[in-house]
């Protein structure tokens, strides 16, 4: 049973694959068949990813002890472009959880997309997304993951702009696309200077060569290779400064931020570190950028979340700060604590973004939280799931979020002290924001002129089953050895630090009285610490304006350069461009011209050819006779 | 004499013959779909059968070693053998309503796939000389098989005499390689110093004008685009697919075996000849208007990239052209599939008449699309990965400036390939209606169609495949 999921791994992208083809070629128009077929697939990568988990517990395969299946794609010049499966701890645990809220996003999305026109078209796109997700995820070398890396930027890039009648979700969507794949060419160059480096792009064969690399010339232009390969990272999952499309995404239909912008695609620059995490673990100074820039971001994300006011954005920018701390947890040189954050964050996560699906959608489209309140009357079931949600990232025990937390902060004191402090301030901030959110929305009077309601079946049940993953996957991992599984190099030592963990459960709780005290006691106006805070509110209240920032490098340098290149293009490249097709054309129908039909034209045409081509080699003879005198 | 070398000959004979004798016993007004099965039947067992002769024990030989049956020319029998599948299904409506003598018109497709075959095996020049009439006869008299139009009639009559002339230049050659050193065979020809005379040299330049006529290469295509646009549709494939594939065959056969010591002498003249074929037909083929026409410029612009890779004379050159000329056939059957059903229905083939296709029959459209941009050689089709092969191989053995030129033409052909897109898939004026009236092919046309285009995914997305299977036909080739 577990052999057969691990050896047709290739299956669990294949199927979704399928799924898109299917509904994309076929059903389209038929919303319950597309719906069916879409959640048939995906529930059926989702079994045999517990095979392959299974798999990987009865076979022991670790990160060091990889399952492969590898077939020629392409011989080109001598190379072997290889694709195929790599399964190990890291794999499976991805395929898990993608496959897991996948599943869940895709039934929700039966209840939330039913009045849509296009929901045909939205199972469709899920499949595709799904499919290069877990295609990505089992890649075994560079250029596989760059292909599926692409197919999920593509797929982020549908369905930010699935509503394209709307100016905003446009707009939102080429940006998304842009500034990704401004961090995914540098990613690029990096996996080029790879090939060539070491000529192959095999994790497998990387990691047996990058160690005798180092051991001969050193870390020096490796890490030059290791800063590039971490700008793709920087821009898939949201790191300063690339992090400005993340925000924007929330266009989207809510199920895709839920999957997409939240629990699998942005955490694939994550993953990507952690599966060539053989690489940066051996450069030091990539891995401080890696930390620090992780901290820096988790920091800054967090103090524009307290500001926010629309529902999704909070999480976006709540999203962006959670995967700050994942890079932090890489850049202190903890994959293990690292990448079970990102396991229980994607499952509880997923459950705020589904339950902001379900409370804009019975709010009608209003995303306001200072227009809503009262709401754990109205929903709840969702109320419910909700709290769970912010106890487990404001790392309440015995909530998910904090066995995940806790792991970070105990990694990042171990390696320094102002990371720790950073980390924590930013815990402080999260446990602020997202009761602020919880408050302010949930509890106080219902309104008048509040439509909300419970949600139907379809989308209540996926938010029960995330909000039990929420509760339970941190303990469980923390007890059933999260990390005797996934870990890099020696096995680390995971007992809670009782002085770090107690520290962050009161630094929460603190947080959490603080918003209660504003938001539902009024104690203290949140106007007048606003007015009082001033300058500090607006700047983080404008995201640090920084895509105003970018807007006006844009103007100076690029909107300037870009009318000069205009005015070159259309006087210049046009009119040389113009001028050669008019000359290919016109040479051709010069060429042409002596096909008229008339048969005797073409003999004597014929046997030009033949006499110019005899005369060359009278001329050849001739040629061979003055070399050789004759003699010959 | 060992008759299993030429056992694929032996059966597509009888083949031939079956289907004249079954034209006779079927009775008068009967159509002709009886003669149209066997023939694909036959042709599918003999297929099946060829794949078992693949060998890695030396090559074997008959009469006297004037025929040679290797991996190389067995693939490219398989070749021949598969396009006339393709073909005779794709027409088999076509054939119904526009052809008059049905069951001649099978046997002679089968007696030029005869030629083609002897070609493909020729290890002599007479052999050669034989198979290439035998081919060119057959489409002497296929090119004016449509009664009802004037222009296939005259497509036939310009056919025969500029092919007529182009024998005669040919034989000529034959006679003073003869004249210089007393031999035919290939084997024997390629060792004798006597081919440095003048006798010998005029002898090679005058058998390669043959050739170059075959392979309508410019400056001598002018038959080309009058003869593809007049002729049936169905012959036209065969013409711009097999003929030229069965020309390449053998001639690198010539070149290679028979001539390798004057190498550099006609790698010039091959690298000349491909570049101007590849500016000129790619050039030529912008301002037609009609597709069969484009196709015919396109295709002299495709044996330019050919002959590109053949001026390479090496296994990369070889295994290069096999694989290109695989998948274009792959991409001419899908082509002329489509503009065989267009023509049936609409009655011609011009940019007009294919407007509007999409919304008549997406499939049909869709194939076409494949099918041309195959043809352009962008990505993911087959044509792509065909085109890499070939200027890898011209690359490697020095020829940069030819590859550059089949880069820069090979780009320029897009546009006149992506034209006839345009014309599928662009929006219907108010009064073009028509053209959205459905087009329902038959279920052969569908078959052939939906294989042709599936091929050439597949040998996109994963060439691997079929480049193994012509290194190894390539690697057995000079042994």
């Amino acid at each position: 049973m577990f052999d057969f999921a691990l050896y047709h791994a290739w299956l669990i992208p294949l199927l979704p694959a399928l799924a898109f083809l299917v509904i994309g070629l076929g059903t389209r128009q038929d919303k319950k068949k597309s719906a069916i077929i879409g959640i048939t697939a995906i529930g059926a990568s989702f079994l045999l990813s517990l095979g392959v988990v299974g798999a990987v517990l009865t076979k022991r395969l670790v990160m060091a002890a990889p399952f492969v299946m590898k077939t020629v794609w392409a011989h080109i010049g001598g190379m072997d472009l290889g694709m195929g499966v790599l399964i190990d701890s890291l794999t499976a645990m991805m395929l898990v959880v993608v496959t897991t809220v996948a599943l869940m996003v895709n039934i929700y999305s039966v209840g939330y997309m039913e009045h849509d026109p296009g929901m045909g078209r939205f199972f469709a796109f899920l499949s595709l997304f799904a499919a290069s997700m877990l295609g990505l995820v089992i890649s075994l070398n560079f250029l596989q993951m760059y292909i599926f890396w692409e197919g999920v930027g593509l797929c982020s890039y549908l369905l930010i702009g699935f509503y394209y009648y709307k100016i905003s979700a446009r707009e939102a969507a080429k940006k998304a696309f842009i500034t990704t794949r401004i961090g995914d060419f540098g990613m690029l160059l990096g996996i080029l200077l790879i090939q060539i480096t070491f000529g192959t792009m095999d994790f497998i064969e990387l990691k047996t060569l990058v160690p005798q690399y180092i051991w001969i010339s050193g870390t020096s232009f490796l890490t030059v290779i290791g800063l590039l390969l971490f700008i793709g990272p920087i821009g898939k999952s949201g790191q300063f400064p690339l992090h400005v499309w993340l925000p924007d995404a929330m266009e989207g239909p809510t199920p895709v931020s839920a999957l997409i912008h939240a629990a699998t695609m942005v955490v694939a620059g994550v993953y990507l570190i952690g599966r060539a995490y053989f690489i940066f673990a051996e450069l030091p100074i990539v891995m401080n950028v890696i930390a620090w820039l992780g901290g820096f971001t988790a920091f800054f994300a967090a103090t524009i979340a307290v500001t926010q006011r629309p529902f999704k954005r909070i999480l976006a920018y709540s999203t962006i700060s959670q995967l700050g701390y994942m890079m932090l947890a890489l850049g202190v040189g903890s994959l293990t604590a690292s990448m079970f954050h990102l396991m229980t964050h994607a499952f509880f996560k997923a459950l705020m973004f589904l339950c902001a699906g379900a409370v804009i959608e019975a709010m009608h489209e209003e995303a306001d939280i200072f227009k809503m309140g009262g709401l754990r009357h109205r929903m709840p079931v969702t109320f419910k799931c909700m709290t769970i949600g912010v106890a487990a990232i404001a790392g309440l025990p015995p909530f998910a979020g904090f066995f995940s937390k806790d792991a970070i902060l105990a990694a990042a004191a171990e390696v320094s002290f102002p990371l720790y402090l950073l980390a924590s301030v930013t815990a402080f901030m999260t446990a602020f924001y997202m009761s602020r959110l919880l408050f302010v929305a949930f509890f106080g009077e219902v309104r008048d002129d509040c439509p909300a309601q419970e949600t139907n079946a379809f989308m209540r049940w996926p938010l029960v089953v995330l909000a039990v993953l929420s509760v339970i996957s941190g303990a469980w991992g923390h007890f059933a050895g999260f990390g005797d599984w996934v870990f890099y190099g020696v096995h680390e030592e995971e007992a809670i630090n009782w002085a770090i963990a107690g520290s962050s459960i009161v630094l929460s709780l603190v947080a959490m009285w603080l918003a209660y005290q504003i938001y539902v006691e009024k104690r203290w106006s949140s106007f007048q610490i606003a007015r009082r805070l001033g300058v500090l509110y607006d700047l983080s209240y404008h995201a640090y304006y920084i895509d105003e920032i970018y807007a006006f490098i844009r103007e100076l340098a690029v909107d300037k350069l870009g009318r000069l290149a205009l005015w070159i293009d259309t006087h210049v490249v046009d009119g040389v461009v113009h001028g050669l097709g008019r000359l290919a054309k016109g040479v051709g129908a010069v060429l042409a011209l002596p096909q008229n039909g008339d048969v005797q034209r073409y003999v004597a045409i014929f046997y030009t050819g033949v006499v110019a081509l005899v005369a060359y080699s009278l001329f050849y003879a001739v040629k061979i006779l003055s070399v050789t005198g004759g003699a010959f | 004499m060992d008759f299993w070398a030429i056992s694929i000959e032996i059966a597509i004979t009888v083949l031939m013959l079956l289907t004249l004798l079954v034209d006779l016993l079927l009775p008068k007004d009967s159509d002709r779909r009886a003669v149209a099965f066997i023939t694909v039947i036959g042709l599918v067992s003999v297929f099946v059968f060829s794949l078992g002769q693949y060998h890695l024990s030396p090559s074997e030989t008959f009469y006297m070693g004037l025929f040679i049956a290797d991996n190389y020319s067995l693939f490219f029998k398989q070749l021949f053998i598969l396009g006339m599948i393709f073909v005779v299904l794709f027409s088999l409506e076509y054939a119904h309503k526009f052809i008059r003598y049905r069951g001649e018109f099978y046997s002679i497709l089968l007696s030029s796939l005869l030629g083609m075959c002897v070609m493909a095996s020729a290890n002599d020049f007479i052999t050669l000389f034989v198979g290439l009439e035998l081919m060119t006869i057959s489409f002497y008299i296929l090119v004016g098989f449509r009664m009802d139009k004037a222009a296939s009639g005259e497509a036939a009559v310009k056919y025969l005499l500029v092919g007529s002339g182009s024998t005669a230049v040919m034989l000529y050659g034959i006679s003073l390689i003869y004249g210089a050193t007393g031999s035919l065979d290939f084997l024997t020809i390629c060792r004798n110093i006597h081919l440095f005379y003048a006798a010998g040299l005029a002898g090679v330049v005058l058998i390669m004008a043959g050739f170059f006529f075959k392979l309508s290469a410019i400056p001598f295509h002018m038959w080309a685009p009058d003869v593809y646009q007049g002729a049936p549709t169905p012959v036209t494939a065969l013409l711009a697919m097999s003929s030229k594939a069965a020309g390449l065959a053998v001639f690198m056969r010539v070149l290679y075996v028979a001539f390798p010591i004057l190498g550099t002498y006609w790698m010039t003249l091959l690298a000349a000849a491909s570049a101007l074929s590849m500016i000129g037909g790619n050039l030529m083929a912008m301002k037609q208007k009609d597709v069969k026409r484009m196709l015919a410029y396109s295709s002299i612009a495709q044996a330019g990239y050919m002959m590109a890779a053949m001026a390479s004379a090496d296994y990369a050159g070889i295994k290069a052209v096999m694989f290109y000329a695989t998948l274009y056939l792959f991409a001419n059957v899908g082509a002329f599939a489509v503009l065989s059903v267009v023509e049936e229905e609409r009655g011609g083939t011009t940019h007009a008449h294919i407007t509007g296709l999409s919304e008549a029959s997406p499939m049909l459209a869709a194939v076409m699309t494949i099918s041309l941009v195959s043809m352009a050689g962008v990505p993911p089709t087959a044509g792509f990965a065909g085109k890499i092969y070939i200027f890898t191989a011209a690359v490697d053995y020095g020829y940069v400036w030819l590859a550059f030129v089949g880069f820069v033409m090979s780009m320029m052909s897009i546009y006149y390939y992506l034209l006839v897109v345009r014309a599928m898939y662009r929006d219907l004026e108010p009064q073009e209606e028509d053209s959205a009236r459905p087009i329902v092919p038959n279920f052969s046309v569908r078959v052939t169609a939906l294989l042709s285009a599936a091929a050439t995914l597949v040998v996109g997305v994963w060439p691997d495949f079929l480049a193994r299977a012509t290194n190894f036909a390539s690697q057995t080739f000079m042994r």
